[in-house]
């Protein structure tokens, strides 16, 4: 599903954020990626999104190089992985259903099937009857329901989390990750960026570690 | 296909939605559309107006042919079955000496003094008058010298001084409005380029997003293309309502001043295409502009 190999990135005037980084992602399968504020976590996890592109070594996506992929490529590349924000990244004049939709829309899907797909992942993270509401109106947790909603709604083969409970006290923390774990039963590979080690230890998945920009633990397959 | 036209549906309205989530704003820049493009429209109407009075009057000019005293009635009847083919010659129409006399005395009240001579000192003579549209003064001083080389004609006349300076200054007129419309125009693409920067600015985090979860290009212009297209139509049809609701103020007057040169000049129901035509212009100018600021600016909006 994702594959580093060798890779590298250096941020304009900056040093470098990942150093020789390799390792493999197979499909269905759920790891953390843990390590310091600054570690490189978010950089790894837009390596993958093509939001950034590696100086050095190649990056795979389902069998795709991604690492010189053009301009017009990239949003079919992301429509094949679901992507979940710390801060949520919600529109927050549209309604839990329009956030929820957009996807599909710019996927090109047709209204029932839309229709169908928001109510499907609505349902999935528990938040079905309050497509009408506006995500300001929600608590936090809920907020991070209707982003991974969002990010699964597409059906992706993939879905990536950077810090998604950063902000959540430890229940609702844990409750997020089950979430991701149901998704990850149902064949949904997951990589989810997270220093909260307590919640990771006890959930018992694959865990990668960076220090320095360097995968210093979890580069091999469990 | 069926696809692509419903999403430009999706995009149409979603546009229309955000026109009128943001309607004071909106109608500002609709109403000063408006105005930039009342006024090109305004001059063309005008000079529109002073195309029908100038036309009328060449339609009004004639060349007088006047024929050498040797010429028969028949002959001359024969030339103007000619020239009466001639392309670019509306009619011409022979006018004999007797009757020309006939016409003065009528006209001039000299009645008895014209009886006191024995012969009739008028020539015959033939009145040409050429087609409107061919009626410009370089045509006209082509045909005055070919009309001069006839065997039967003594002279030709025409007194086009006149058509001249009416000619320049529709044409004088025609530039200035075809300027005022260029640069009113540009106007009206930088006017909407700007609103539909503004419109990228303030919906930054939602391109940002679309971005992230996988919108092309496309998607994320369509919505602002469209909302161009549609500030430059609503400031067309605005423009469309100016236009004629002054025109409305200005008929009396503008059918007095034609009535001064034998002319008429009734406000003409326009036509669907003419009706269309503003707003279009409109909506073109918009897409134009927001087609601007769309590629210089939706660019620089990458998830990072
Ligand atoms: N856009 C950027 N420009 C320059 N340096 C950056 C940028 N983003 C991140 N960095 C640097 O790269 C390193 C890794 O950052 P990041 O991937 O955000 O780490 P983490 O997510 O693990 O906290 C940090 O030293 C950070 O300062
Ligand atoms: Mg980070």
């Amino acid at each position: 599903m994702i594959r580093f190999s060798e890779v590298f990135k250096r941020y304009p005037g900056g040093g470098d954020a990942l150093k020789n980084v390799d390792f493999r992602l197979v499909a269905g399968e759920m790891a953390f990626l843990t390590g310091h504020s600054g570690a490189g976590k978010s950089t790894l996890l837009k390596l993958i999104t093509a939001i950034e592109r590696p100086t050095r070594g190649q990056v795979w996506i389902g069998g795709e190089n991604i690492s010189r992929i053009k301009p017009r490529k990239v949003p079919y590349l992301r429509r094949r992985i679901g992507v979940i924000f710390q801060d949520h990244k919600l529109l927050y004049d549209r309604t839990v259903y329009d956030n929820i939709a957009l996807p599909l829309v710019v996927a090109g899907l047709n209204h029932a099937e839309v229709r169908r797909r928001v109510r499907a992942a609505l349902d999935k993270v528990g938040l079905l009857g309050k497509e009408r509401s506006y995500p300001l109106t929600l608590s936090g947790g809920e907020q991070q329901r209707v982003g991974i909603a969002r990010a699964v709604a597409g059906k992706p083969p993939l879905l990536l989390a950077d810090e998604p409970t950063g902000n959540l006290d430890p229940e609702l923390s844990l409750e997020i990750m089950n979430l991701f774990a149901e998704f990850n039963r149902v064949g949904v590979a997951v990589l989810i960026a997270s220093h909260d080690l307590e919640l990771i230890k006890q959930l018992g998945y694959r865990q990668m570690v960076l220090d320095h920009g360097e995968l210093v633990a979890g580069g091999e397959q469990v | 296909m069926r696809e692509l036209s419903i999403r430009h549906l999706q995009a149409f309205f979603f546009s229309l939605g955000q026109l009128w989530r943001t309607r004071w704003g909106t109608a500002m820049s609709v109403a000063v559309i408006a105005v930039s493009l009342t006024l090109p429209s305004g001059l063309y109407l005008v000079l529109q107006l002073t195309d029908q009075i100038s036309a009328d009057w060449q339609g009004g000019a004639e060349i007088s042919l006047f024929l050498k005293p040797k010429v028969s009635d028949a002959a001359a009847l024969k030339l103007a079955g000619q020239l009466q083919q001639q392309p670019g010659i509306a009619a011409a129409d022979y006018v004999s000496a007797t009757a020309a006399l006939e016409e003065f005395r009528q006209k001039s009240g000299f009645g008895s003094a014209l009886d006191l001579l024995d012969a009739n000192p008028l020539p015959s003579l033939l009145r040409v008058r050429p087609q409107t549209d061919q009626a410009d003064p370089a045509q006209i001083a082509v045909w005055l010298e070919e009309f001069k080389a006839l065997p039967e004609v003594e002279a030709a006349e025409f007194d086009y001084a006149w058509v001249q300076r009416l000619h320049g200054i529709v044409q004088v007129g025609r530039q200035l409005a075809l300027m005022v419309s260029l640069l009113l125009g540009g106007g009206v693409v930088l006017i909407i380029g700007n609103t539909i920067r503004l419109a990228i600015f303030n919906r930054r985090d939602e391109i940002e997003i679309s971005k992230l979860i996988g919108a092309t290009n496309a998607f994320i212009r369509r919505p602002f293309l469209y909302s161009g297209f549609q500030q430059g139509a609503l400031g067309g049809a605005s423009a469309l309502l100016l236009v004629y609701g002054s025109l409305g103020l200005l008929a009396p007057a503008a059918d007095r001043l034609a009535g001064f040169y034998q002319s008429q000049f009734t406000l003409q129901i326009i036509g669907w295409v003419e009706l269309l035509l503003l707003p279009l212009i409109g909506g073109l100018l918009g897409l134009v502009g927001a087609w601007l600021a769309v590629s210089r600016h939706l660019r620089d909006i990458e998830p990072g």
